[in-house]
């Protein structure tokens, strides 16, 4: 479970003090997808730096799992815009790579590997760096990274942004029965709303100037394939487009 | 291997065309001061083992110690003013007072602190390419994105984890071009420092050669040095192509 109260974040910029965030107050029950939603600068991938334990300078409180927050304690598996690949490492260490640094590698967790690999079809990539993959199979990468940790929360910061709407589709699908699997509590940056409605069983609609959460719907369909085709999730995502919409105007 | 051959074949044409363009040079001046090639190289096989082998030996041991003196040093410095931004704000001038001061001018003080053996002409390479290694490391560093970082930290990685897994190869590529810019300098300054206080080296022999105006020897000794910078410019392409991987795909 992620608790965050009152969190309040501020930064200095030429002489003059910016509130990011202000009185955030955020549960994210254990198991669940929390989706974050809101406006082009609310402070959405703030927040989750401040859950990430990549912020140090915020007032309020983060807690995972009913404990302060301690990234020496806790596994944390944190999935950035640009999928955190690292351009000199192989696909096979870069997958590798959070297990190594939070635990050490031990042969033991080469058949889980294996298995996620197999499951994303990354068997014969694992000689190629990086920038030898598509979008696509970077994320993928970046997926496997992540789920091999067995994390205790898994934070992704817009991870399908940057893919193509086929691809971006697909990728979100590939997640969704990752998940399933593992039940990781997870909060999940996007601006896309179709996204937050089809993996977000909460989605936390944020207004900006200063960023806080506006709203938090309880989404009973998330993960359905059949809801994404019907005139209910198109009306769905047309009323947060509509809201969302009105918190821009709003800040500006 | 068809990839060595096309380097090999580029190395081949490289060195003919200087080579035509000496034999040019030769043709058209007929002078002793440049003599031909062909007559340089026979000169070469003559007296390399028994004249010039022991002078390139003393070159590349000052060239290998200034630069691995400048590494131990420079290397460690260059992560700290790139990784932490405090230590970095006090180092900064103190590298920005001292880089732009030329190194040369203080030969006679280290001359007569270091004397005139080895001592002084390896701490007057490690003194000019020290500074090449420190800011390109510190650079290198800078020029990380910050999003890098991050799945590292989230994790609660400590420094030795992001040393080992960001700052070192992320800066591989800057230290070797440093390196490699520093090679070039170390070879000229080496040049210069060892016209005196020695009887070894390639500086020594090539001017020793003018003096006597032997210019064909002079000239084995020019050959020598371009080899020499070829053999250590090879090197470091062969490192880099190992280390570098990532980079050349």
């Amino acid at each position: 479970m992620i608790e965050v109260k009152n969190l309040a974040v501020a930064y200095q910029r030429l002489q003059q003090r910016n509130i990011a965030l202000q009185d955030v107050s955020l549960t994210v029950p254990q198991g669940t997808v929390c989706a974050v939603i809101g406006p082009s600068g609310c402070g959405k991938s703030t927040l989750l730096k401040a859950v990430a334990g990549l912020l140090h300078d915020y007032s309020g409180q983060v807690r995972i799992n009913g404990h302060e927050f301690n990234p020496q304690k806790l596994r944390i598996g944190f999935m950035p815009q640009n999928y955190g690949l690292l351009p000199w490492q192989t696909v096979e260490d870069n997958i590798k790579l959070a297990c190594r640094i939070k635990d050490g590698w031990s042969e033991a967790k080469s058949g889980k590997m294996q298995e996620l690999c197999r499951k994303l079809g990354l068997e014969n990539l694992l000689a190629r760096y990086p920038q030898e993959l598509s979008g696509g199979q970077q994320q993928r990468v970046s997926l496997a990274r992540v789920f091999l940790l067995e994390p205790d929360i898994l934070l992704m910061d817009e991870p399908f942004s940057a893919l193509d709407a086929i691809t971006r589709e697909e990728m979100q699908d590939v997640f969704r029965d990752l998940w399933e699997e593992a039940g990781i509590t997870t909060m999940l940056v996007t601006h896309y709303v179709e996204e937050a409605l089809y993996l977000g069983q909460q989605i936390a609609l944020m207004s900006a100037n200063p960023g806080t959460i506006a709203e938090v719907m309880e989404n009973k369909w998330q993960g359905s394939r059949e809801w994404k085709t019907t005139t209910e999730f198109f009306v769905k995502s047309q009323e947060l487009k509509e809201k969302i919409k009105a918190m821009g105007a709003r800040k500006r | 291997m068809k990839k060595r051959k096309v380097l090999l074949r580029a190395y081949l044409l490289g060195m003919l065309f200087l080579l035509l363009l000496w034999q040019a040079a030769a043709s058209l001046v007929q002078l002793p001061i440049i003599p031909e090639p062909c007559l340089v190289f026979e000169r070469l096989g003559e007296i390399f083992v028994d004249k010039i082998a022991v002078h390139a030996a003393y070159s590349l041991w000052r060239i290998v110690a200034g630069i691995l003196l400048a590494v131990l040093v420079g290397y460690p410095l260059g992560i700290i003013m790139g990784y932490f931004r405090k230590a970095d704000r006090y180092l900064a001038p103190l590298v920005y007072l001292t880089y732009p001061v030329p190194k040369i001018a203080l030969l006679p003080i280290l001359m007569l602190l270091a004397g005139i053996g080895e001592l002084s002409k390896i701490i007057m390479i490690f003194l000019i390419v020290v500074f090449q290694i420190v800011v390109a490391l510190r650079d290198g560093i800078r020029g990380i994105p910050a999003e890098t970082y991050y799945p590292l930290y989230s994790l609660g990685a400590g420094f030795r984890q992001v040393f080992r897994h960001i700052l070192v190869p992320a800066t591989l590529p800057n230290f070797i071009t440093a390196i490699r810019v520093a090679m070039a300098t170390a070879v000229s300054v080496l040049f210069f420092t060892e016209t005196f206080g020695t009887q070894y080296g390639m500086g020594y022999f090539i001017m020793d050669a003018w003096l006597r105006v032997n210019y064909l020897e002079m000239y084995t000794g020019i050959v020598i040095l371009s080899l020499l910078g070829l053999l250590l410019f090879g090197l470091l392409d062969i490192l880099e192509g190992r280390l570098c991987r990532w980079q050349m795909k």
